[in-house]
């Protein structure tokens, strides 16, 4: 059956790792979701979240085939639900002063933030999961959005287990 | 020790005991030609680049070391790719070396620059840009261990002019630590145990081998476990000498152009173990309804192609030797119904096509050049009508070895190759399988094995036609022939004459031993131009 995947990858920091990975996936004809890419504690290791469509037989694929790529350090499918994934998305609104107030109001129930406010816009920051962001993006729509910026979804393990 | 980064190079190129390297310079990899004089590795000169990575190729699959190839930036790089991709696809060792142009240029598109890197990641086991001298050797020393180990296959290094010159400490203790690359697997007895069981219990048991069972060095360990427990072996194109092919339980090639009683078998059976293939589609069909009433073992030293193609019961991961090792401990033997057909030997194959006069039967010829030839001669193949009448024609023995172009189908192939496999194994008979169409992708070879002097016997299938393709149109597209008429072919005896080589044309059935032996016996190398019919088919049943 075909659902989202996401599964964490630490590999070498070197340069053109990241574009070894994203061509397997297009050489490969897996679709990725969403993708995000940073240094880990050790600057040596660097950490893929990679959210992939696909059956389980995708997933199996997707997972060996990375890991026969000689920069990939590790490999580890995420549980659904057994982790906390969330992106960041930054968006700027049209808005008067006298509608701040009420962007306030709705960036305050979404805990969310305020980053920048001139004479004509507000724009906000949210770092939520994917369902979050969709829900605050609909209820500023009215104010027309003039810009959006997202990233792709990091995501960690709950409880003790860590991908190390 | 200081040295040039060029001179750690040639160091760790020794080390790894290269003797010899196939390549053709250029100016940012001059530098690395410059210390290739002071060293006791022998340069190959070919006449172009892809010649060097087949050639390698040849080289690493007839000596059991890795094939090393060189070429410079740009154009030189590039023209490797072909010849790195054959490797990729048929799990080749081979260490490619490249120049590149100045770090400072990189990215600025300047003469002679190209992202060789970017380029073959597709078609590569691993592959380098260098742009700091200190990490030089500690990278030439990995893509050796990494071209080697494991599932084989080529590894590229690109190494800029400046890095080639530059200074380095070198030091001669490498540590090999790449954190993601494990090359030891525990063997899982628990699944051997399974597999075993399966085996045991099967009525009728088949083993596909794949070209795994020649890289690990399992001929022997196979035909023991054939023999003994009686279950009956198929192979794969890359497979090809895994076995005697006049051993009893030798169903021959399966696949699309393999022997009927081996696809019949593969579709009878009940227990399949496929030992070292990778399941690939011109050898087996990837519907699930052909194995679903079926147990699949699937042995493979690529954990990414157990379950790839097909879905898979019983996946053992790991060397296929150690693997068939251990299966052959826990095997018993059973009474079993006889339940797969004989080969037909080679002799009774039939083509149902009728020869006209002034052409011979490749089936003929093959046959007769198989009886005479050493116990240890080497065949590479081309690719097309030529190498499916080598394949199923030539009758090897566990001694031969088969080098051709399996998954990427890479026409010429095979002539480079044999330069490869002959410099490797200097007293071996090292005889090609050509076509027209093929010969003519490789033919500025023939001036690479004039000047090494090399001895090589170049059998020549000549149908004036590119003759798979032609064969496909016949049977495929309602005899519509678009694109496959060579009518204005050179006359290769002469060509072969101006760089020196002997040659006679075999135009008659009643000439075939006469001249397969004069060949044979000839001293240098020699052309044998069968002429064929456009039409004589691959189909020999």
């Amino acid at each position: 059956m075909e659902q989202k995947h996401t599964i964490a990858v630490l590999v070498e920091n070197h340069a053109g790792v990241l574009s070894r990975v994203a061509g397997l996936f297009s050489r490969r004809g897996f679709n990725i979701n969403s993708l995000a890419v940073g240094e880990t504690r050790n600057t040596e290791i660097s950490r893929i979240t990679i959210v992939v469509n696909g059956d389980d037989y995708t997933v199996d694929q997707v997972s060996k085939q990375l890991n026969k790529l000689v920069d990939v350090i590790k490999i580890k499918v995420l549980d659904d639900n057994e982790f906390v994934g969330r992106e960041l998305l930054l968006i700027k609104v049209k808005a008067s002063a006298k509608q701040r107030a009420e962007i306030i109001q709705l960036v305050d129930i979404f805990r969310a933030n305020i980053v920048d406010v001139s004479k004509e816009t507000v724009t906000v920051e949210i770092s939520a999961d994917q369902d979050k962001i969709k829900a605050l993006t609909g209820l500023l729509e009215p104010f027309g959005i003039l810009e959006t910026v997202r990233t792709g979804m990091v995501a960690i393990q709950r409880g003790i287990e860590c991908v190390e | 020790m200081i040295m040039s980064g060029a001179q750690a190079v040639v160091t760790i190129l020794e080390k790894h005991g290269t003797d010899v390297i196939f390549g053709y310079p250029g100016t940012a990899i001059s530098p690395f030609y410059d210390k290739l004089l002071e060293s006791s590795i022998k340069h190959v000169l070919v006449r172009y680049e892809q010649g060097a990575v087949h050639a390698a190729s040849g080289y690493a699959k007839t000596t059991d070391k890795v094939g090393v190839c060189v070429a410079t930036s740009g154009p030189g790089a590039t023209n490797l790719i072909t010849g790195i991709a054959t490797a990729y696809m048929d799990s080749v060792p081979i260490v490619a070396i490249t120049g590149q142009v100045l770090t400072t240029q990189l990215g600025k598109d300047v003469f002679q620059e190209a992202d060789i890197t970017g380029a073959t990641a597709p078609f590569c086991k691993h592959n380098y840009l260098v742009k700091d001298v200190s990490k030089l050797p500690k990278i030439i020393n990995e893509a050796f261990i990494l071209a080697s180990t494991g599932r084989p296959g080529p590894v590229l290094i690109d190494i800029p002019m400046d890095v080639l010159k530059a200074e380095v400490d070198y030091k001669d203790n490498f540590k090999f630590d790449i954190q993601g690359y494990q090359y030891e697997f525990k063997i899982d007895n628990k699944a051997i145990t399974k597999a075993c069981e399966a085996i045991n219990n099967a009525k009728k048991p088949l083993i596909i081998a794949g070209g795994g069972i020649i890289s690990s060095g399992s001929k022997e360990i196979l035909h023991k476990i054939s023999k003994e427990f009686s279950i009956p072996v198929t192979y794969t194109l890359m497979a090809k000498g895994c076995l005697n092919d006049t051993y009893d339980l030798n169903l021959g090639m399966l696949g699309s152009h393999g022997t009927i009683v081996a696809n019949k078998a593969v579709s009878q059976c009940d227990v399949l173990l496929v030992a070292g293939g990778r399941v690939g589609d011109r050898s087996m069909s990837s519907s699930k309804s052909a194995y679903n009433k079926k147990t699949v073992i699937h042995i493979d030293i690529d954990p990414a192609e157990i379950g790839k193609n097909i879905l898979v019961d019983i996946g053992l991961h790991g060397d296929a030797k150690e693997i068939l090792n251990a299966i052959y401990g826990k095997l018993k033997i059973v009474k079993r119904d006889k339940w797969f057909e004989d080969k037909k030997p080679v002799e009774k194959l039939d083509s149902k096509f009728k020869v006209s006069k002034g052409c011979v039967d490749p089936k003929d010829v093959l046959i007769c050049i198989a009886s005479l030839s050493d116990d240890d001669a080497i065949y590479t193949t081309e690719v097309g009508q030529n190498q499916i009448w080598a394949a199923n024609l030539i009758e090897l023995l566990t001694s031969n070895k088969f080098v051709t172009s399996g998954g990427m189908g890479t026409m010429g192939y095979g002539l480079p190759a044999s330069v490869g496999c002959k410099i490797g194994n200097k007293d071996k008979q090292v005889i090609v399988i050509e076509g027209d169409g093929s010969l003519q992708m490789s033919l500025q070879e023939l001036g690479t094995i004039m000047q090494e002097g090399l001895d090589i016997k170049i059998v020549l299938f000549n149908n004036s036609s590119l003759g798979m393709v032609r064969e496909l149109q016949t049977l495929k597209y309602d005899k519509r022939y678009s694109g496959v008429c060579l009518n204005s072919n050179p006359d290769f005896i002469k060509l072969f004459s101006s760089y020196g080589f002997a040659g006679s044309r075999l135009t008659n059935k009643e000439n075939i031993e006469e001249k397969v032996k004069k060949m044979l016996s000839y001293k240098g190398t020699y052309l044998l131009e069968c002429v064929v019919d456009e039409d004589n088919p691959t189909i020999y049943r």
